[in-house]
């Protein structure tokens, strides 16, 4: 239970330093954002007005307590550009559509990747591990959006499995949303299966080595039984670290595949308002973005602590 | 010495591209700009990779933007690796406090996906400069660099060679920079191909966004963005596009692996 409160107070001091870096950033650096909204024409009177209005006449500390408080209460004041809509209202139905794609990306990474990897360090061929290194190669020199236009050109326009930009919410109904972002999932987690396909083969590859796998095998157990009971259970530490640092990449590479399938997510919305400079709304999915990834890796150690007796040793020492 | 496969290839991958960019300084089969025939026509002999929707030559245009897109990249990671690595070797050097307090940090902002740091720095800075897109995109690579340094100068800083030249009156400046950092160099150089593959690939992500492009020298993933549009009556104009990126991130990536391997068997 230490283990676990020391990573939860970490990850608080994580966020306190990302909150107060976010706000001082966007509020020293970006100028005046009533006057920007006003234009260059505007009275200085009117400009007063709106500075009161949107509280930025208050000293910068009694603002950033007020904006934390917000996290917590869901009041983090209004839009910019939409000035009648709350951030939170317009945030929270794009944080569920992105929510459910990176869910979606992660479960097929899961499933692909781990029986494959696991599989690949089995096979010995040589021609079949220059293969490995070059394909992961090349899918990590796709960028991702590339694979989103192919993806779109080969299964949107020419065999039209699906209809490009018609994106339904889950509300509407769960199993064609589903469907549709299923495409831009794939297009996510395909770079990422490479990768951890053969950061997982590697690892096995190297439990393999080890006396404790020779032994297994002398006692008679087949090599499916070893790869996937002994070798499995004695490589999850490095996966759940690796798993961790993927589910943060999921969320930055949503970011751009939002845009191709033209999904109406919380990357999206990103691009978009800091186009338009509203501020209120960048600086909240900042730190949502910021929540997601220090989560992901709490996450993982935490699950690392559960399933390894070393660590849980080393932590009492 | 065997050869090394990897290191050959990327080579001449790269060298390839870096003909076809060094040839658009001079000449391009049809002006990048003008128009050289009908608008989106399909690949032919006289356009290779057909033409875009204002009927300018596609194949003149990606060896015009591939420069651009290199010209980012470079700028990019040099911003991120002089910073970086200068950061990274004084801290080994002198330790302390501060040392413990830069790697604190260091780790923190590791932990998120550059292009996220990218997007918020740009953001602050203003979204409309190609000169913010590359300022943030170096800032957001400078901690890997300093990282990658700290670690290869502090494993240098005890071996002797190092001691004798201090014993022999090198100041700390020389030391760093003519005694050291060549020995870093077989660490150093795969973190900066790695990180200009990065770089490139979330400048084009970025341009792809609309965020930091200009539309003077256009960079490929400027024209990804312009070639969506033309997907279903010119798919060529993606493909092409795209598979210039490709090949450049994938060329640079095989070199980098190469010059990890020679280290290995040396």
């Amino acid at each position: 239970m230490k283990f676990a409160a020391k990573k939860l107070a970490s990850l608080a001091l994580t966020m306190l330093i990302v909150t107060a870096m976010t706000f001082l950033a966007f509020s020293l650096i970006s100028g005046d954002p009533a006057s920007t909204m006003l234009g260059t024409n505007a009275a200085p009177e009117q400009v007063e007005a709106l500075r009161d209005e949107l509280g930025l006449n208050k000293p910068v500390h009694q603002r950033y307590f007020e904006w934390i408080k917000g996290f917590f209460t869901g009041d983090l004041g209004n839009s910019y550009k939409y000035r009648n809509q709350s951030v939170t209202s317009l945030i929270a139905p794009r944080l569920g559509v992105t929510l459910e794609l990176s869910a979606l990306s992660f479960v097929l990474i899961i499933l692909i990747s781990l029986p494959l990897g696991v599989i690949a360090a089995g096979a010995k061929s040589r021609f079949y591990s220059v293969f490995r290194s070059a394909l992961n190669r090349l899918c990590m020199a796709v960028p991702s959006f590339f694979i989103g236009l192919l993806v779109t050109w080969i299964f949107g326009i020419t065999l039209k499995w699906f209809s490009h930009g018609a994106f339904v919410p889950w509300s509407v109904s769960p199993a064609a949303s589903l469907l549709y972002l299923f495409y831009p999932a794939v297009c996510i987690a395909v770079p990422r299966i490479a990768m951890t396909v053969n950061m997982l083969s590697s690892t096995v590859e190297a439990e393999l080595k080890k006396d404790y796998a020779r032994t297994v095998r002398s006692r008679g157990a087949g090599s499916s039984r070893l790869l996937f009971v002994h070798i499995l259970k004695n490589s999850l530490t490095p996966i759940v670290t690796f798993l961790g640092q993927t589910a943060a990449e999921i969320i930055a590479a949503s970011v751009v595949i939002e845009q191709v399938f033209v999904v109406p997510g919380l990357g999206r919305f990103l691009v978009s308002s800091i186009s338009y400079r509203d501020y209120p709304v960048v600086e909240a999915i900042v730190v949502l973005l910021a929540l997601w990834v220090v989560l992901a890796s709490t996450a993982a150690d935490l699950i690392n602590f559960g399933v390894d007796p070393r660590l849980r040793r080393g932590a009492k020492g | 010495m065997k050869r090394n496969k990897t290191l050959i290839a990327g080579t001449i991958l790269f060298s390839v591209l870096l003909a076809a960019i060094v040839v658009s300084w001079l000449w391009t089969p049809y002006d990048p700009e003008a128009f050289a025939g009908s608008s989106l026509e399909p690949p032919s002999a006289s356009h290779i990779f057909g033409t875009d929707n204002f009927g300018r030559d596609i194949f003149s245009r990606v060896m015009k933007g591939a420069g651009t897109t290199l010209t980012v990249g470079l700028m990019t990671v040099s911003v991120g690796a002089v910073v970086g690595v200068s950061a990274g070797a004084l801290t080994a050097y002198y330790g302390g406090a501060l040392d413990e307090l830069l790697m604190r940090l260091n780790d923190a902002i590791t932990a998120f996906p550059s292009i996220l740091l990218a997007l918020v720095i740009i953001s602050v800075l203003g979204p409309e400069k190609t000169s913010n897109l590359v300022i943030s995109l170096g800032i957001a690579f400078i901690p890997s660099f300093a990282r990658v340094s700290r670690t290869a100068f502090s494993r240098e800083k005890t071996q002797n060679y190092v001691i004798s030249a201090r014993l022999m009156g090198a100041g700390d400046v020389r030391i760093l920079a003519v005694h050291i950092l060549p020995n870093t160099l077989q660490v150093l150089l795969p973190a900066v191909t790695i990180g200009f593959n990065n770089a490139v690939l979330a400048e084009a992500s970025m341009s792809y966004l609309g965020i930091g492009v200009s539309p003077v020298d256009p960079s490929l993933g400027f024209m990804l963005k312009a070639s969506q549009s033309y997907l279903f009556t010119a798919p060529w104009y993606a493909v092409f596009t795209g598979l210039a990126i490709v090949l450049m991130v994938f060329s640079v990536g095989l070199i980098g692996d190469g010059i990890k391997k020679s280290g290995r068997s040396e």
